[in-house]
């Protein structure tokens, strides 16, 4: 369970990150990164949106995952519970 | 009380080294592994018949990390295939006393290693091992007893743990890394043409620091994590 | 509490969209925003972890594990985080995605200890709560000398100073970020602490029930 999310984190990490990169690179065009000045030509706001992204998805990701266990486990303990009364 | 102390880590030692000499298989097994390691480096990180700067340092201490694991988990394997482990914490003894015999064998088993791998490279990479050999030492010593430290407290936590091969060197790298980075970079610095022995000497000092912090750490927390 | 954080959480981009832009980094110095507080929040996580697992070690409070885990998962976490949200600032401000600078690297070795701390307490089968709590001390009295050898190591200074000293309509989202960043902790933190509690509690009724 725990490892799903982990995985699923990370193919949300990739993606966006990819879509990024891919975004970047002009077809032929390549342009050594110290020639450049730094990040002169890098859109910012594909950088931030996958930054912020990322985090709302971690958090509401992992908030949810614990909830929903939290949910189980205490549904599994009030039966055990009544049971052994 | 300090006599019995040492008459205890002394007993575990004479042990293991009895239990050693007679086979000689992690001796011979983590030396052979050793030299392997070393020439695997080796063909990837020579290029054109020349090693890239710094290579032999940093050939040196993979080779000694790598070797270092495995002896490790060979030495608490037979423990606990014999179930002989269970025996010495039963044992009256002091625990921190067991864990100082543990270290001591498994660093002599590495002194040992050393004495080979060390050679080895200053053959294959005319790197100057004679020249500040002092120092050399030094480095070797106090890495060499930093990653033990470390990797003794773990392999024994993980005698009963399951899958416990593949854990040893998840936890242990990353918890060794400033050994790996003085060793490499302190060796690095006295195998230039023109040996920086001030830079050596600041990492043989953190090196320094770093075995009497964890190796306290760890006689500290021996008895509670063995404690069933 | 959850609802405050929630709420503050919500609010964050409005907070932020109004700071000004600043000089000279422009747009994407806003990343900051989040990323500073993830990094404050991954070491509160490590240490909080660390304590937790030396008062379960040497006091023998069965508790403080549940403390220990849901923290150190949440080092992972905030670490991630930070990892994901500060390269992506480094690509705009220094050109390349990764340098090997000293808060970088030590940043990145500490998410490696909490990882394979996750991975020990997943995989490691009984009696891995006691070496997690092994592993979490040594990890947090690591830090300092992981910071000190890559520091050495790797003397490279960022080329804008990571700390500015920020005037006030900068510094009010910011401190709101933390703020709002530190709320999360804590309610993550009772919300997986309670978790790991409860499943120990119906780990125990099980067996109990086993026996009878």
């Amino acid at each position: 369970m725990r490892l799903r999310s982990l995985f699923l984190s990370i193919c949300l990490t990739v993606v966006p990150l990819a879509a990024v990169a891919a975004a970047q690179q002009p077809s032929g065009d390549f342009v050594p990164v110290d020639e450049t000045v730094p990040g002169e030509q890098i859109p910012a706001l594909p950088l931030i949106a996958t930054a912020y992204g990322f985090i709302w998805v971690g958090v509401l990701g992992y908030a949810w995952s614990i909830g929903r266990r939290l949910q189980k486990v205490e549904s599994e303990l009030a039966e055990l519970e009544s049971r052994s009364k | 009380m300090m006599r019995a102390f040492f008459r205890v880590a002394w007993i575990v030692v004479r042990k293991d080294l009895t239990v050693e000499v007679r086979s000689l298989e992690i001796l011979s097994t983590t030396l052979f592994f050793a030299v392997t390691v070393v020439l695997m480096f080796s063909f990837g990180l020579v290029v054109d018949g020349r090693p890239l700067n710094d290579v032999a340092a940093a050939i040196l201490w993979v080779a000694i990390a790598f070797s270092g694991t495995l002896a490790l988990g060979r030495t608490f394997e037979r423990e606990r295939h014999n179930d002989t482990l269970r025996a010495l914490l039963l044992a009256p003894a002091d625990r921190p006393a067991l864990y100082v015999g543990k270290l001591a064998g498994i660093l002599l088993l590495l002194a040992l290693v050393e004495a080979v791998l060390v050679p080895l490279v200053g053959l294959l990479f005319a790197a100057p091992i004679f020249v500040n050999s002092g120092y050399l030492i030094a480095l070797l010593a106090g890495g060499t007893l930093g990653f033990t430290a470390v990797g003794t407290l773990f392999a024994a936590m993980l005698v009963r743990a399951r899958s416990r091969d593949v854990l040893l060197p998840i936890m242990l790298y990353p918890m060794t890394v400033p050994v790996m980075i003085a060793g490499v970079r302190g060796t690095a610095a006295l195998f230039q043409p023109t040996p920086d022995l001030a830079v050596a000497m600041f990492w043989i000092g953190l090196l320094g620091f770093f075995d009497v912090v964890f190796v306290t750490l760890a006689l500290w927390t021996f008895d509670p994590v063995m404690t069933d | 509490m959850l609802g405050l954080a929630a709420g503050m959480f919500a609010l964050a981009p409005w907070m932020i969209n109004a700071a000004p832009n600043e000089a000279t980094m422009g747009l994407v110095y806003k990343i900051y925003f989040f990323h500073m507080p993830s990094a404050w929040m991954f070491m509160v996580a490590a240490i909080t972890s660390g304590i937790a697992s030396a008062r379960f070690l040497f006091l023998k409070r069965p508790s403080a594990d549940g403390w220990a885990l849901a923290a150190g998962e949440l080092a992972v976490l905030f670490g991630a985080f930070t990892l994901v949200s500060g390269p992506l600032w480094a690509r705009k401000a220094w050109g390349v995605w990764w340098v090997w600078d000293a808060r970088l690297t030590s940043s990145l070795m500490l998410f490696m200890i909490f990882v394979a701390y996750l991975l020990l307490r997943k995989y490691g089968g009984p009696g891995s709560d006691k070496l997690g709590a092994g592993m979490a001390l040594f990890g947090m009295a690591n830090v300092p000398f992981i910071y000190v050898s890559v520091n050495y190591w790797r003397t490279f200074h960022p080329l804008t100073s990571v700390v500015p000293t920020l005037p006030v309509e900068m510094g009010i989202p910011l401190w709101y970020c933390v703020t709002a960043f530190t709320l999360l902790f804590i309610v993550l933190l009772r919300m997986r602490t309670r978790l790991e509690h409860q499943r120990v509690r119906v780990e125990a009724l099980y067996l109990l029930e086993d026996e009878s």
